[in-house]
């Protein structure tokens, strides 16, 4: 048996180093929204003749301006989406295309787009994250029959959200890395697997309660997490052998979204035997000095 | 029929037989030899058509793909802001964006893109629906404007009436100012006396001031609904109704209620909107990305097979076969509901098949630690089955819980109830229930018939 229980201090420094540099970059940059969320620029082109989406990619990067998607409408005209610029590299674009020497390039319509996810919807979906938040710890407490385990549980939950969060938040600022619709996505994914992985823990912690082991509740925290330790790596294990398959061979499309499934993993796997199991642990010790001063 | 594995067993074979048949690759061009025989013919996933106590079931098995990877109709859609003052211009827009995307959900297209665009002094809509080539039938779909006008006949006399039906038109009647923007909610009912379909209304606050006044004033006369301009029914008003409850009623099919309901439900939009360009557009990652995905998949589920083998021996062949039934039976899912594939769709699903290799994990640890503590195999088995089972009920059961509150059932204003966040409900639904049923069910039948016999050698 390994005494994690010796160290629960270690694990809230080691994560409070992740999650407090993540709220700072929050709350300084915030996170950087993608044109899923601020709208931006639709402009259908049309060329004389027949061209292809690397060729307008290269043209745009004339002007230092990348495209979010480009589509065919024909095989002369192409719908491409831009973020939002400024007018005036729009005009300047306009003067690229114009004087393009290989194809006669001319502008069929050049509009303002809204949001694909406005912001009610993101309101809405918040909402329903909150909910779900409150109907899984009243699960929990309901199947484990003490309300601690609901609320260690949520608390590893907020503290996986946060590391994901945060760490976009930096990625933002330093990398320019966006956060889109599929972000939303990560993040209601990885709110399902935390509960999902602590709840294994906090059953090897009910079993043994039931079967009435004699240990100190710490000590009986710390074999259950012994023993589960194996299946948490292996389960932790299958899955990033999929999110790095992903990463490496499926495009740029997806990268950012499975880096962040990837941070939500780890994070959930970790949040269950270090921050939810230590929550339940100095609980106990709280409870206890309650009764003995009484 | 289930009572012994071995029957559980033979009902799974014949599972994966069907799932290979609606699992199959569409136009696939298949020309090869063996032997003497050769083999050449395009092969297409079983199409199911079954007439059963009158029940039909039709169905295409294909898959279908987002806007990103195949591409569907877009739509240009403008607003005549002629009578909205300036200042009004831009909500009005914005709420018939969600008229015209609450629309596209009611009638079950997934993973839309609805966007209000502005240039100049023109104030468009833009939607685009994946999978819908014909351009027409995405029209129609959008452009019913579904606008509900309660109107009374302007010279109504009881002889016309008893010489039989007097029917309603625009040009004989004029508007109670009732309409459908003093509804607060629409409902398909079954009539308590006839059991037939009707639709049940509910009038907001305003709504039941006016219907009790047109009611009080009216009481032995008709009163004409229409939609859209069409008369659908005229129904005499007997007694006064003053706590806005109302039914239109008519012979109605199921059907035709349902989609009234919706239609009303859904509401006027708030603005005449015509369409101006209407077209179908290609995809905007396609085919490169899907097959790129497909072999990040393939490479990862190979990487997991290997995985749970090097792990459990034998054991982790079983888990590796039902996590090729969760795959098969996912898809077939995907193909029957139909769910739309986009790309991060399909990066999901590669996600969920990482995860769904958890029960069986859970389970095996658990077989390793009571066979450690000295117990005979069998009863190792079972037990680590029988204990695994709590913590993977309860693990699951929060997933589905998620999945609830996400999906919305209920069309709670407060929740979303858009396609991405529905889709992403149940997609998440599917991968969770399936992978119980494989990782449990099909794991311990495998292990049951097949490893029982080579333990007993």
């Amino acid at each position: 048996m390994i005494r994690f229980s010796k160290y629960i201090w270690l694990y809230f420094c080691l994560s409070a180093c992740v999650i407090v540099p993540g709220i700072m970059g929050l709350l300084i940059f915030g996170l950087k929204p993608a044109v899923d969320f601020t709208g931006g620029t639709l402009m259908e082109l049309h060329f004389q003749s027949p061209t292809t989406q690397s060729y307008i990619t290269q043209i745009l990067a004339k002007d230092h301006i990348q495209a979010v998607g480009i589509q065919t409408s024909s095989s002369t005209n192409y719908l491409v989406r831009l973020k939002p610029e400024t007018d005036a590299t729009i005009l300047s674009l306009e003067k690229t295309l114009a004087g393009d020497s290989l194809n006669k390039i001319s502008i069929l319509s050049n509009e303002t787009v809204g949001p694909v996810l406005g912001k009610e919807l993101l309101q809405k979906t918040v909402m329903a994250a909150i909910v779900a938040i409150i109907a899984m710890l009243s699960y929990v407490a309901y199947a484990f029959k003490d309300i601690k385990f609901g609320v260690a549980a949520i608390l590893a939950l907020i503290h996986d959200l946060l590391v994901v969060l945060g760490t976009f938040a930096l990625l933002g600022h330093f990398l320019n890395v966006e956060v889109d619709t599929l972000f939303v996505t990560a993040f209601l994914t990885t709110m399902s697997f935390s509960v999902h992985d602590t709840i294994v823990v906090f059953d090897r912690i009910r079993e043994m309660l039931k079967r009435g082991d004699r240990l100190p509740f710490d000590q009986l925290c710390d074999k259950a997490l012994t023993q589960t330790m194996g299946r948490s790596l292996a389960n932790s294990l299958t899955i990033m052998f999929m999110l790095l398959a992903l990463v490496l061979m499926g495009g740029a499309t997806v990268k950012w979204f499975v880096f962040a499934l990837l941070i939500g993993t780890i994070s959930g796997t970790y949040s269950s035997d270090f921050i939810a199991t230590p929550i339940l642990i100095l609980w106990d010790r709280w409870e206890k000095k309650k009764r003995i001063t009484k | 029929m289930f009572k012994t594995p071995r029957r559980v067993f033979f009902f799974l074979i014949v599972l994966v037989v069907l799932l290979l048949a609606f699992d199959l690759p569409e136009n696939y061009h298949m020309n090869f030899h063996v032997g003497k025989f050769t083999v050449n013919r395009v092969i297409n996933p079983l199409s199911i058509n079954i007439h059963f106590l009158g029940i039909n079931i039709q169905k295409q098995l294909k898959t279908r793909l987002g806007l990103d990877l195949s591409g569907g109709s877009y739509l240009v859609l403008e607003a005549n802001m002629h009578d909205i003052a300036i200042a009004d211009r831009d909500s009005a827009l914005e709420s018939a964006k969600q008229v015209i995307e609450r629309r596209v959900n009611l009638f079950g297209v997934s993973e839309p893109i609805v966007q209000s665009s502005r240039s100049q002094s023109s104030y468009r809509i833009i939607v685009e629906l994946p999978g819908v080539t014909n351009v027409d039938q995405a029209v129609a779909l959008i452009g019913q404007t579904a606008q509900l006008d309660f109107r009374e006949f302007t010279n109504f006399n009881s002889q016309s009436t008893l010489s039989g039906y007097l029917i309603p038109t625009i040009e004989n009647t004029k508007s109670t100012g009732l309409t459908g923007k003093d509804l607060s909610r629409a409902q398909m009912t079954f009539s308590s006396q006839t059991g037939e379909p009707e639709v049940s209304l509910t009038f907001n606050a305003s709504g039941a001031k006016k219907f009790d006044d047109i009611t009080k004033r009216l009481i032995g006369k008709p009163l004409a609904v229409f939609l859209d301009d069409i008369p659908i029914t005229a129904p005499r008003i007997n007694t006064e109704i003053p706590d806005g409850q109302a039914v239109i009623t008519g012979s109605f099919t199921q059907d035709v209620a349902k989609t009234l309901a919706l239609q009303l439900n859904a509401g006027a939009l708030p603005v005449p909107v015509s369409v101006i360009q209407k077209q179908t557009v290609g995809a905007t990652l396609g085919q490169q990305s899907v097959l790129q995905s497909l072999r990040a998949g393939f490479i990862g589920l190979a990487i997991v097979a290997i995985f749970m083998i090097a792990k459990y021996e034998w054991l982790g062949v079983f888990a590796d076969l039902a996590l090729i039934l969760y795959g098969l039976l996912n898809f077939a899912l995907y193909r029957w509901i139909p769910i739309t594939l986009t790309l991060p769709g399909v990066a999901g699903f590669i996600l969920s098949i990482g995860m769904a290799v958890d029960s069986n994990i859970l389970i095996f640890e658990r077989f390793k630690e009571e066979k450690r503590l000295g117990k005979p195999w069998k009863v190792a088995m079972e037990l680590g089955f029988g204990r695994a089972w709590h913590s993977i009920r309860d693990a699951n059961f929060t997933t589905l819980i998620t999945c609830a509150v996400l999906f919305n059932p209920g069309n709670w204003q407060f929740l979303p109830s858009s396609g991405m966040v529905r889709g992403f409900a149940v997609t998440l639904f599917i991968g969770v229930v399936t992978s119980l049923f494989t990782g449990i069910v099909v794991t311990r039948t495998f292990i049951r018939v097949l490893y029982k016999e080579r333990d007993t050698k």
